[in-house]
Parts: structure tokens; sequence; C-alpha cells
């Protein structure tokens, strides 16, 4: 009898505690980061962006452009297949002569055939018409995107390795080597960018690189004055994170340095980092687009944002008649790099602990 | 006396810096086949323009080209050093005057645009930061934000274009290109108005690419100060919030932006290469960039040393201005 009601009195008191139990929520650091997230209206706005043009150049293709590798399929636009069906253009020119004192005016109309369809209006074939060549813009445009976006990733990737790994090893290590790396970093953050970029385009030029390639090796040196600032980032982030507590603790377990470095202090270092990484994406896709437009990047016939508005620093009438040709390359420019403005931001206000809202 | 050490260090800092930019910067230009180079003076021989014959041993001889060993290299860098020490950087291939004086004569242009842009983004950027900041939050906070970011997303190529498109050449109010009217010959305050007219569109192009970083960076000082415990005394007192945010808090936000101006200085004179070449200026940006097209090695090493050297300026005058307005910062 005894042994039951304390067994009774027991089964209540779990009752009662249980739904106490159910009231407070757990959440993680990552789920609280990603709440915080979503509750803004602009870092969704930039996800919408950045995912939508995601889709746009990877899957777009798939579906409205001529993947064959000869342009075999005669209903879709390839990213180099010219449109050459043909076009009459006609050209009018007045002319006043004065004979006797008489004005007369003359229109003369010269019809020219020209091969290729160049310049072609918007239409249900041509999305977005065809440009200077005669290549389909629509089809283009989503082709540049995959290249933008793909350098650009691969380029911030390479500057986060190498500024974790080198701030990293600063930051820990102190004294002299921390005096080197930061002498260097010093050094490559003072190299212009542009101009010498011009200097590597030419070597490039020289030396007959397959125009597929020269934006990677491009890119390359942009990484190579970028990780500086990846690198400041870290060190600076490092040299108060090894003087705390939990860094005694992994000291005193006996832990290799490059377990220490690489998962107790980076790790803390990852908001910061994630925010940086998506803002320089950002930059990353301007700089790519800047170099193409210099006609440095993308050559032609390969399609890219910044090659697709170049044509118009040669051809001012694209730039007042056929709007179609280069505005839609420039929307997406802006749409991809604000996307990861916002997506950045959105991060930033998420993932910092005093920012409550 | 410790600041005048502490200058002193900086200074010995960027010379370093100098050395090392110098040294990556000559390796990359003897990276260049020497027959392409040969092509390129060939081709602007050929584009009417004549390159002396004197020039090009003159630079053959001052870059040790030729001689690629690493001995041969090593000895050419330090002639170019040499040769720089006493302000010699050659002689241009496409203009046939020193590069020093072609960066001379065409740094004033882009150093007037480039300060014109900089006074208006500096009154237009800071009002806005500051009713943002003392707005947070709130609808005007939002508006005006994502415009600042739309100014910051567009690409200045694209963006200058659109506006050459859109005020030049469809309405007609200024012109699309160059800096000077040719068909009228001004002279005095006609000039300077006929400059100003050529100026407005690069002006309003690099301005409102610009707001974006400054009024960031200027509500973000705001809303920091706005926490501190002496706005909230400033307020208890009963002062008016236009005093307030005047009067204590803004004051307070001076310190990164004055910075910040004095690293901004330097880079004045360094031209704006795409502007200046969407435009058609004769910067310093759009010569570099018609230079590099053409193979104008001197040309194009000069340019690349004077644009380190800003930037190291712009270094320095940015630290040692930070010691200079903020008392609490001590100069080590």
């Amino acid at each position: 009898m005894e042994e039951l009601k304390n067994e009774e009195v027991q089964s209540k008191i779990v009752d009662t505690e249980e739904p106490l139990d159910k009231n407070i929520k757990l959440m993680s650091p990552t789920r609280m980061v990603v709440r915080r997230f979503f509750r803004s209206r602009l870092s969704i706005v930039g996800l919408i962006m950045v995912v939508g043009l995601f889709l746009f150049s990877f899957v777009g293709p798939l579906l409205v452009a001529d993947t064959t590798a000869d342009y075999s399929d005669d209903t879709k636009w390839g990213e180099i297949e010219l449109d050459e069906s043909g076009k009459t253009e006609y050209a009018t020119a007045t002319a006043t002569y004065t004979v006797d004192g008489v004005e007369y005016t003359v229109r003369q109309t010269t019809e020219k055939y020209l091969k290729d369809n160049l310049r072609a209006t918007p239409s249900k074939e041509h999305l977005l018409g065809t440009d200077n060549e005669g290549y389909d813009v629509f089809v283009r445009l989503m082709y540049g995107g995959r290249i933008s976006l793909i350098v650009s990733f691969i380029a911030v990737f390479l500057i986060t390795i190498i500024g974790v790994v080198m701030g990293g090893i600063a930051g820990y290590f102190g004294g002299a080597i921390d005096n080197v790396i930061m002498r260097v970093c010093d050094i490559l953050m003072c190299l212009p960018g542009v101009p010498i970029l011009l200097i590597i385009s030419t070597i490039l030029d020289a030396s007959d690189i397959d125009a597929k390639y020269r934006i990677y090796l491009l890119m390359i040196y942009l990484t190579f004055i970028s990780w500086p600032g990846t690198a400041r980032l870290v060190r600076g982030q490092i040299l108060s994170l090894r003087e705390q507590e939990f860094m005694v603790a992994a000291e005193a377990m006996g832990y290799s340095t490059g377990r220490k470095i690489f998962k107790h202090l980076v790790p803390n270092v990852m908001p910061q980092l994630i925010v940086q990484m998506t803002l320089s994406l950002g930059s990353m896709i301007l700089y790519e687009a800047t170099l193409s437009y210099l006609n440095l990047g993308v050559k032609a016939p390969y399609a890219a944002w910044g090659t697709m508005i170049n044509i118009i620093s040669t051809n001012e009438a694209v730039l007042q008649n056929h709007w179609y040709i280069w505005v839609p390359a420039g929307v997406c420019i802006v749409i991809a790099v604000l996307g990861f403005n916002f997506v950045g931001d959105g991060l930033r206000d998420a993932m910092d602990p005093k920012g409550r809202r | 006396m410790s600041n005048l050490k502490y200058i002193a260090k900086r200074l010995l800092y960027s010379i370093f810096i100098l050395l090392g930019v110098s040294l990556i910067i000559y390796f990359l230009i003897r990276l260049m086949p020497v027959d392409f180079i040969q092509d390129k003076i060939n081709a602007i021989n050929q584009g009417g323009a004549t390159v002396s014959e004197e020039t090009v041993t003159a630079m053959y001889e001052m870059y040790g080209l030729g001689d690629n060993s690493f001995m041969g290299i090593m000895k050419g860098y330090f002639n170019w050093l040499v040769a720089l020490a006493h302000f010699d950087l050659g002689t241009s291939f496409v203009h046939g005057i020193p590069v020093a004086q072609v960066i001379v004569e065409h740094m004033g242009v882009s150093f007037a645009i480039a300060l014109i842009a900089t006074v208006f983004e500096f009154m237009i950027a800071i009002p806005l930061g500051i009713t943002a900041a003392t707005h947070q939050y709130s609808l005007r906070d939002y508006v005006v934000t994502i415009l600042v970011m739309i100014g910051i997303s567009l690409p200045s190529f694209f963006f200058g274009n659109i506006l050459k498109d859109l005020f030049a050449l469809k309405l007609g109010w200024f012109p699309a290109s160059g800096l000077v009217n040719a068909t009228v010959s001004n002279s005095g305050f006609g000039l300077i108005l006929d400059y100003l007219h050529h100026m407005f569109i690069p002006v309003l192009t690099i301005v409102i690419l610009s707001i974006g970083p400054r009024m960031r960076m200027t509500r973000a000082n705001m809303l920091e100060v706005m926490n501190s415990d002496y706005i909230r005394t400033a307020r208890a007192k009963g002062l008016q919030e236009r005093v307030v945010i005047n009067k204590h808090a803004f004051r307070n936000t001076l310190i990164p932006l004055v910075t910040s101006l004095a690293g901004l200085l330097p880079s004045l004179f360094s031209g704006a290469i795409i502007t200046e070449q969407v435009f058609n200026l004769p910067g310093i940006g759009n010569i570099a960039l018609d230079a590099m097209n053409r193979g104008d090695i001197p040309f194009i090493m000069g340019y690349n040393m004077f644009l380190a050297l800003l930037s190291v300026l712009g270094v320095l005058l940015a630290d040692l201005m930070y010691g200079l307005v903020d008392p609490r910062v001590k100069l080590e």
C-alpha cells in the first residue's frame, strides 16, 4: 500500500514536470542564427535573388538553350551559335542639292543583305534579340552567369583558405612569423588591382592562352592580392581568442598545434568569416565583370556579363538604339551583387550576438 | 618625441613596402616576352607615332632586358631602382616624353573630378547616414539603406553608360565624352563652365557609386555613439534632440570620418580607369588604359609604382591622422 502511494506520487511529479520541460525550447546557436536571418525581409529578398540567378544560369540553359556539342538542335540557340537566317537592313540618307536657286531633296534608300541576323529585336525566337554578331542574347545571359558565378566562387573559396591558414598561423604563433606574414600582407594590399591585371592580361596575350582559361588565371591574381584582408580578420580574432580559458584547457589536454588552431580557434572566427565570404562574392562578381568589360577577361565568342556590355564601348549605335543587347547583362550583375550583399548583411545581423532584435 | 620616432618608423616601413611592391611589378613586366614588346613597338611606329631607337635602347638598358638569367633580372631591377632614385621613370613609348611628365600632366583632370566627387559624396552620405541611424529600423532607414546598397552593387561601366545614354545621347543635356567643347573656343570663366558641364555625368556616376560605404560607415558609428551613456545624460539634461544629435553624437563620429578622409586624399590622384574610359576623359586612368593596350612598358611600370606610392601614403596618412584626432590612441 505504502509503496503504491509512493509510485503514484512519483508519477504525479513526473506528470507535472513534463509540461514544464516542454515549455522550454532549446535552440542551437545555428538555429537561432537561421531564425534571425529569416526574420529580416531584406535577407529573404537577397536569398531569392541569389537562388534565382543560380537557377537561371545553371538550370536555365538545360531548358531553353541548345546544349548539343555541334548545335544541331534547330529549335533552340546555343551559347556561340550564330543566327544565320539572314536579314535585310535598310538605310535612308537624304541629300540636298541647289540647282539654279531651287532646292532639291533626294532621299536615297539602300538595301543591304546581311548573312547573319544581327541586332534582331526581341521576338518569340530570340527572347532578348540578337547581338552585334548574331548570337542569342538571352541564352548568352545564362551562360555568362555560369562563368561569373563559378569564377567568383572559386576565387572566394581560395581567398578564404589561404587567408585562414596564413591568418591562423600569424595570430597563433605571433612574433617573427606574425611579422613576416603581416609585412607580406602590407605589400600585397598596396599592389594596384586593375592596372596590374592589365599587365597580366598583356602577358597572357603574348603567351597564347586559350580564351576560355584566361579569366581563371586573372582570378588567381585577384586571389593573390585579396587574401590579406581575410588573413588580417582571422589574425585579429585569434589574437584575442588565444588568451581565453578554453585555449588554456586545450593546452592542458596536450592537443597538437594544428588541432588547436583549426579545431578550436578557427571555428570561433567562422561567423565573421562567412559574412566576409558572402560580401566578397559580390565584389568578385564586380571585378570579373569589369575585367570582361575591358575585354581582358572572358573574350568573344564566349559569353560573360561584362563581355556582353563591352559591345557598347565600340558601338555607340547599340548603346542608343538596342538596349536589349546590353542592359539585361547589367541588370543581372546588379541582381547578383545586390543579392550577395543583402544575404551578407542579413548574416552579419543574425550572427551578431549584440544585435538583438 | 615618441611621435617623431613613430613617424620615422612608419616611413621606414613604407619604403620597405614600396620596395616589395616594385619587386613584384618588375618581375611581372619581365614575364613579358621580349619579341612581344618589339611587336608592340612596331605597332606604335606604324600607328604614326615614332618610338625613337634611343628610347628603346634606353629602356632595354634600364630594364636589363635580354638577359634572362636570375642575376640578369636582379641587375635589371637594381638598374631600374637607381634610375627611380633619380626620379627617372624612363620615356613613354606612346607619348615620347618622360613618364613622370605624362603622369603629372594628366593627373590634374583625375584629381579635379575625384575631388568634386568626394566633396559631394561626403555632403550627401553623412546626412543620410545620420538620419538612417536616428530613425533606425524605420521606413526611412530601410529606403536609404536599400538605395545605397543598389548604388554599391552597380558596376561603374554599366551605370556610367546608362547615364551617358540617358542624359547625353537621348536628352542631350550634357556632352557625352571629352572634357572640352572643341567647336567653341572658350577662355577664363567660360572654359571652367565648359569643364564643369563635361564633368557633370562622370562626377554623378562616381558619387552615386561611392555614397554607399560612406553612408553605412556613418550610420554604424552613429548607432554606436547613440547608445553611449553620455548621450543618455545629454537627453536627461533636457537638451533638444537636435542638439543631442548634432553636438554630442555626430561630433564623435567624426574620428573615423576624418581618418578615412586622410587615407582617401592620395588616392584622389590615381584616376578612375573605368569612368574615364566610359566618358573618354583625358585623365590619368584613361591614359594608362590606352598605354597598356598599346604595350607602353615604361609608362605601365611608372603608373603602377605611382599607384603603389599613393596607397602607401594613404595608409600612412590615415594612421597618423588617427593618432592626431583621437587623443585616446597612443601611437606605437
